[in-house]
């Protein structure tokens, strides 16, 4: 067993884990934060998605040990606007998916404005392109939504990246 | 997953020596490949230490005009580097067509260059594979054979590499620096991942006491004008069916130095030198592309399933050249 100290949505929690607890299931399991979602648990499906010192990563393929001293994030930490334009622009059906598309979105969202290119940027040399349709179809692509609301989600990034 | 014990190293030197002193000991980065790997039953690992803590993070200009990459530079932070995109904008679009951005912000360097094969064949446990399992056989021979190499295979081993990165870095004779308590050595990416032969258990010349330290990049002028296309069943997010890596200089209609290398569709990342000495002196035009292609994908040898690979190779080597031709690089 290993005892770690993790911070999770400014909080500090105790924990006694297994090496081989992933940090999802530490947040799941341990936390109680059933918020983020165990998907394909294979780092496919993008369900996972929490943000790691404000950066999105897989928490399944993290072991939680790895993480010990960096912030995470989970859906129970945000209150930000496109919680909001994903009800109203229909960017779900069951929801599944969602905890992931909101934090993938809020980390996708600071990676453009620091000027990170993708795989449909045009020109790799000039920053601070325009986020538009085909970017952040790109952009969000390790995110999975199996009943299909792309065009609702598409949407409500669109309307809240302005 | 079976249980490891777990230590996250302050320092290269006590990385080095934790690995040359004990068995099953394995190196975890980003673990976007090592985790997954490790809760198929894969990877057994008795100890795991992590060296995400130690100072291989860095990207810096070497005299000369070379690139210095760290080990541990996560893949996003690799693409999103200026010098990057400027100067090799081929090594920082393959990062960025590989994965997701998510598994880019884990996934680092050394991992990436690390990465075991997607054969369906490796994963299933109930399957014979050479490279799990030595002596097993090869189920993919014969098999669901859509995703497997159709260069450098063996009759023992046909599994496609899987990485993007490592396509672009074969492309510009990248120079990989690995230490351990014995000492520095720097293999030239060429060198570095394996052929399968009779022994495709054995990927890398990495020795097992061996760490990644940092990917060396040398200066190479024609990477100015250089390219990544990647063909894929989806527009996104999934292992590469063929890839091209391409640089081009062109005088006066004449090609004066093309660099090509090709992912997707070889058993390790595929410099395609029979391509370059094709396109060496050819008039830059779509013939001559052909030809090249045509010259390297004479070696290929498919299956029934994987046989659409050499056509839509061919296709994909003269597309990208004539993008480079009339539209320049993706800079």
């Amino acid at each position: 067993m290993a005892e770690i100290s993790l911070r999770v949505n400014g909080s500090a929690h105790e924990l006694d884990i297994q090496p081989q607890v992933s940090l999802l299931d530490a947040l799941r399991e341990h936390l109680g934060l059933t918020g983020t979602k165990k998907g394909c648990d294979q780092g496919a499906c993008g369900a996972c998605t929490v943000l790691a010192d404000g950066e999105r990563i897989n928490s399944c393929l993290a072991p939680a040990v790895q993480y010990e001293g960096r912030e995470i994030t989970t859906i129970e930490g945000i209150g930000h606007p496109l919680q909001e334009a994903f009800v109203h622009a229909d960017g779900l059906q069951c929801g599944y998916c969602t905890p992931g598309q909101i934090c993938s979105a809020i980390g996708m969202l600071a990676e453009h404005k620091d000027g990170m290119p993708s795989a449909v940027t045009e020109h790799l040399a000039v920053t601070g392109g325009e986020l538009d349709d085909a970017e952040i179809r790109e952009r969000m692509s390790g995110n999975l939504c199996r009943c299909g609301a792309y065009n609702g989600i598409v949407s409500a990034i669109r309307e809240v990246a302005g | 997953m079976r249980s490891f014990s777990y230590l996250s190293a302050p320092d290269v030197e006590t990385a080095l020596r934790v690995i040359a002193d004990g068995e099953g000991v394995k190196f975890l980065g980003g673990g976007t490949n090592l985790v997954d790997l490790m809760r198929e039953g894969i990877e057994r690992p008795a100890t795991v230490v992590d060296i995400t803590r130690l100072p291989l993070t860095g990207i810096e200009e070497l005299p000369g005009g070379g690139v210095r990459v760290g080990a541990l530079v996560r893949n996003s932070r690799l693409a999103a580097d200026l010098l990057i995109r400027t100067r090799y904008p081929v090594l920082a679009q393959a990062v960025l067509h590989g994965a997701s951005a998510q598994l880019r912000n884990m996934a680092t360097v050394g991992g990436n260059l690390l990465q075991r094969t997607r054969c369906l064949y490796f994963y299933d446990g109930a399957a014979a594979c050479n490279k799990r399992a030595p002596g097993s056989g090869c189920d993919a021979i014969g098999g669901f054979s859509r995703g497997g190499a159709i260069l450098g295979a063996s009759e023992h081993c046909v599994a496609a590499h899987p990485s993007d990165m490592a396509v672009a870095l074969a492309m510009l004779d990248a120079v990989v620096e690995v230490e351990s308590v014995r000492g520095v050595r720097r293999i030239p990416i060429a060198d570095f991942h394996r052929l399968p032969g009779d022994t495709p258990h054995i990927e890398t010349a990495l020795a097992a006491d061996e760490l990644i330290t940092a990917v060396e990049l040398p200066p190479v002028p024609v990477a100015a004008n250089s390219r990544y296309r990647k063909v894929r069943d989806r527009a996104s997010y999934a292992f590469a069916l063929v890839s091209v890596a391409a640089a081009l200089n062109v005088e006066d209609g004449v090609v004066t130095e093309a660099r090509l290398a090709l992912g997707g569709v070889g058993t390790k990342p595929w410099r395609a030198t029979e391509a370059e000495r094709a396109l060496l002196g050819a008039p830059a035009t779509e013939d001559a592309f052909r030809r090249a292609a045509e010259a390297e994908l004479a070696a290929a040898v498919a299956g029934p399933q994987n046989a659409f690979k050499i056509e839509l190779a061919r296709r994909t080597i003269v597309a990208t050249l004539r993008r480079l031709l009339t539209e320049g690089s993706a800079a």
